[in-house]
């Protein structure tokens, strides 16, 4: 592998790279079932919580 | 604090400690003939002063069973209270080196008192001294809060908070004596580094342990940013300061790399602490105590997961744009400009989510002036980041770069956002930590954010009057088609602004000052009442949630 | 129960492996290309090493943290050129372990200092700038004058340089104590091996003004008087694009 195939690669792959991780991002984020997950989650915070719970 | 400890983890402490008292007279003997043998003693000293410490403490009584059924703070206790130390330190210095700018003969010939010795004290004090003990203090509460279960034992906690503050004693007294690997934010030479390395590993356990025990389906997203910054600080530290020392007596060594390779892995360390250090570990400060503190869960959850990725992944090429225009390959400047660029948009979804979190409770903010600091951290933050983004555009960056504007857009950063958000979650923290309903005085408070507020505007202002003065001075042609100012011009040019910096960083010193005070005071009257018991719960009980809000 | 456990713990890990995964990608891209070298740093032929006495030098420049407020790297913008010298080429600092580029110029750019002031001028601006530069913030740095400069682990120095990748011979990291003394030391015998090692081009003379001491100015002014001319591939290139 010489020095211009790895720098055509850097050049090319940050784009692709950024794509696929944007989109499986995203699919995580507004996966429907993942909803009740995230919502219980920030309001989990809120509650009482001065122990463990054991 | 020692007499919490069970009777096995005594002995494990005498035994971490007497090890580590071996390596300090290791260091002693075989760096006698140089500087590293000064650090040696240090380390030597303060590990028998440890032992003696738990030694007066070992025959204490077994702590109770019913401990298990309560979150261990006494570390997060302890991290405050170094932090505010490390905070009024380092802020000092960094007014002194100000004003060393300003009237250069305070040096008086002497080396440790010159600013090129001074400057990482500051630069380290506040980062790493500061904002690490805050960091290391902060996810031990959140992590523990948030996983509803304890840590994972009652000694490690205690080797990271205090083999850390070693690690920033060590780099501190080094400067001073001239011990440095010229790194910018990476300065402590390579024993510090691997002593370091060991810390952070075991910082990363606590976590894991931690969450693997968690009481709670889904891991809230401000443990993800105290992750992505424990892991990927861990990462760049170990790459940037791969080094060959001397030999095992000299505290000196040479870096791995050289020339052009140094300069962007330095730069990808250098900007990726920013990222990681200073913007990812205290985003998760602020998805905790912003909600917390304002009674409201955040706005957006998947906004904060869509930027937590998207920090994670595009702040890795950014470091670059600390380069443009120099010997790097143009390729690689480009790339970092784009991903520079880019970065805005997490960034301000981050800076957005925290504002919106707000929205409906302003006459909170009004009111209270620990939820005031927050909600201004944001908004420096939204702002330093914006700027960001816009100095590395390499045609802006032609102007700003080596000038006094990208000290002013650091200061922006560091005071306005990091310095802000870790106050406003200390006046939050600090009376769930000593059992009190407030803070000693909430006046005080009131006093420290306008003085902050207003040290960090005057402070970003002269910076970026200087810099943007210096800039096109440096770069004005006469009609004859030749430069119209010598350096020294644009020298004598920045005299007024450095003189306004240092008063700015006054005002900001004095606020920190006030804090350090009412936190101590705080810290009195919870001793005077006695209500720092470990069989009490968390008091005042923060109110359950009461509204739920639109957003998701 | 064991089994969410289980569940729990591996969405731990996996997370930290996604962080890392997630993270490494920019930095490995941008920096693995550089080190395939030749493209990244000409080549210089008459690129020099640093002799030990410019080695203590730089390392007394960065102890007393110059690179703080002095840049060594000039831009390719014209008022840069046109204000320091030629721009900086990637070759120049190839044997910088680690590299002293800077970031702020509160001081000018020093990356062409080398000759362009006398030995005394840069002793009298080290131990008082505003003696030379009334208008100068820089600090003093007087105590250089009055410390012996420590050169009995020149050679274990330059060894660790080699280490690294300077190349250095096994002569010269012998040497390395006596030829620290006899550069600052023309008269002494210790001199002739200098020029003979490092090149004829190498500074050889009493750099602090005071004969028969080796002091840390010493070092220093060495130091500073290469700085830009380990080799003249930068005023070559700009030569030829003049052309």
């Amino acid at each position: 592998m010489d020095h211009d195939t790895i720098v055509g690669f850097s050049k090319s792959w940050g784009l692709f790279y950024l794509i696929a991780m944007a989109i499986g991002v995203l699919v995580y984020a507004l996966w429907p079932s993942n909803r009740k997950r995230f919502k219980r989650a920030k309001n989990s915070i809120l509650d009482t919580d001065d122990r463990p719970r054991s | 604090m020692i007499s919490g400890l069970t009777v096995s983890e005594r002995q494990s402490a005498l035994i971490i400690l007497t090890v580590m008292a071996f390596v300090g007279l290791a260091m002693a003997i075989a760096g006698r003939a140089d500087l590293l043998g000064f650090h040696g003693g240090i380390v030597l000293l303060i590990s028998t002063a440890l032992i003696f410490a738990v030694i007066g403490h070992y025959y204490d009584p077994e702590p109770p069973k019913e401990r298990l059924a309560e979150y261990y703070d006494d570390p997060t206790r302890v991290g405050i209270v170094l932090a505010m130390i490390w905070a009024v330190v380092g802020m000092a210095v960094g007014v002194w080196v100000a004003a060393l700018l300003a009237w250069p003969d305070m040096t008086w010939d002497v080396g440790w008192l010159s600013f090129g010795r001074l400057r990482p004290v500051h630069t380290s004090g506040v980062i790493f001294g500061f904002g690490g003990n805050a960091l290391i203090a902060t996810s031990f509460h959140v992590l523990q809060r948030t996983s509803r279960a304890r840590l994972p034992d009652q000694i490690s906690p205690w080797f990271v908070l205090i083999g850390y503050n070693l690690f920033c004693v060590v780099a501190a007294t080094g400067y001073l004596m001239g011990l440095t690997q010229s790194k910018e934010y990476a300065e402590p030479e390579w024993y510090a580094d691997l002593w370091l390395v060991i810390v952070w590993v075991v910082y990363f356990l606590i976590y894991l342990r931690t969450l693997q025990r968690r009481q709670e389906p889904h891991i809230y997203v401000a443990n993800w940013y105290y992750m992505a910054f424990i892991l990927v600080v861990a990462v760049l530290h170990i790459v940037n300061n791969l080094a060959v020392p001397v030999s095992l007596g000299h505290a000196k060594s040479y870096s791995l790399f050289s020339g052009v390779q140094d300069a962007m892995v330095q730069w990808w360390y250098g900007h990726n602490a920013v990222a990681f250090f200073l913007t990812a570990g205290f985003l998760g400060m602020m998805y905790y105590y912003l909600p917390k503190r304002a009674g409201r869960p955040i706005f957006s959850y998947r906004l904060s997961i869509i930027s937590f990725w998207g920090i994670t992944f595009m702040y890795m090429w950014a470091g670059s744009h600390h380069l443009h225009y120099t010997a790097l390959p143009q390729w690689v400047q480009t790339l970092g400009m784009t991903f520079s660029i880019i970065l805005l948009v997490p960034s301000w979804a981050s800076a957005g989510n925290a504002l919106a979190t707000l929205n409906g409770a302003w006459h909170k903010v009004r009111d209270d002036a620990t939820l005031r600091f927050m909600m201004v951290a944001a908004v420096f933050y939204g702002l330093a980041t914006f700027e960001g983004s816009f100095m590395a555009i390499r045609a802006v960056n032609s102007l700003s770069h080596y000038t006094d504007w990208t000290i002013g857009h650091v200061h922006g950063g560091a005071l306005g956002w990091v310095a802000m958000i870790t106050f406003g979650s200390f006046y939050a923290l600090v009376p769930w930590m000593w059992k009190q309903e407030r803070m000693y005085s909430s006046k005080l408070v009131e006093v420290h954010f306008w003085l902050a507020l207003s040290g960090t505007i005057i402070y970003v202002f002269a910076m970026w009057n200087s810099g943007i003065i210096q800039g096109l001075m440096w770069r004005t042609y006469n009609e004859n088609g030749t430069l119209s100012y010598s350096f020294i011009d644009s020298l004598v040019a920045m005299h007024p602004y450095y003189i306004a910096r240092a008063f700015g960083g006054l005002l900001f010193l004095a606020g920190a000052v006030v804090c350090a005070y009412n936190i101590w005071m705080t810290i009195r009257l919870a001793r005077a009442q006695d209500t720092v018991d470990n069989s009490k719960a968390d008091i005042p009980v923060p109110q359950p949630a009461v509204a739920l809000q639109a957003g998701e | 129960m064991s089994e969410t456990h289980r569940k729990l713990e591996r969405s731990a890990i996996g997370f930290v492996l996604a962080i890392i995964g997630v993270s490494a990608i920019g930095g490995l891209v941008e920096i693995a290309p550089l080190f395939t070298i030749k493209e990244t740093v000409e080549a210089a032929k008459d690129m020099r090493v640093y002799t030990p006495l410019e080695v203590a030098g730089r390392n007394i420049y960065i102890r007393e943290g110059c690179y703080a407020c002095h840049s060594q790297m000039i831009r390719t913008l014209r008022d840069e050129v046109e204000r320091y010298g030629p721009y900086s080429l990637a070759v120049e600092s190839k044997y910088d372990h680690p590299m002293l580029w800077g970031s702020k110029r509160t001081g000018p750019d020093l990356a062409r200092l080398g000759n362009k002031y006398s030995d005394a001028w840069h002793v009298a601006h080290l131990i008082n700038p505003r003696h030379v530069v009334p208008q100068s913030v820089m600090p003093r740095y007087g105590w250089l004058m009055k410390s012996e400069l420590r050169v009995d682990d020149a050679g274990q120095h330059l060894a660790a340089l080699r280490a690294v990748g300077v190349p250095y011979t096994d002569e010269m990291i012998a040497n390395g104590p006596q030829d620290a003394y006899g550069q600052a030391n023309p008269d002494s015998d210790k001199a002739a091996g200098v020029s003979q090692r490092y090149g004829e081009a190498t500074n050889v003379r009493v750099f602090d003004g005071e004969p028969n001491r080796l002091t840390e100015m010493d070092a220093v002014v060495a130091y500073l008087q290469v700085l830009g001319r380990l080799t003249d591939a930068a005023h070559r290139q700009t030569a030829s694009t003049k052309e």
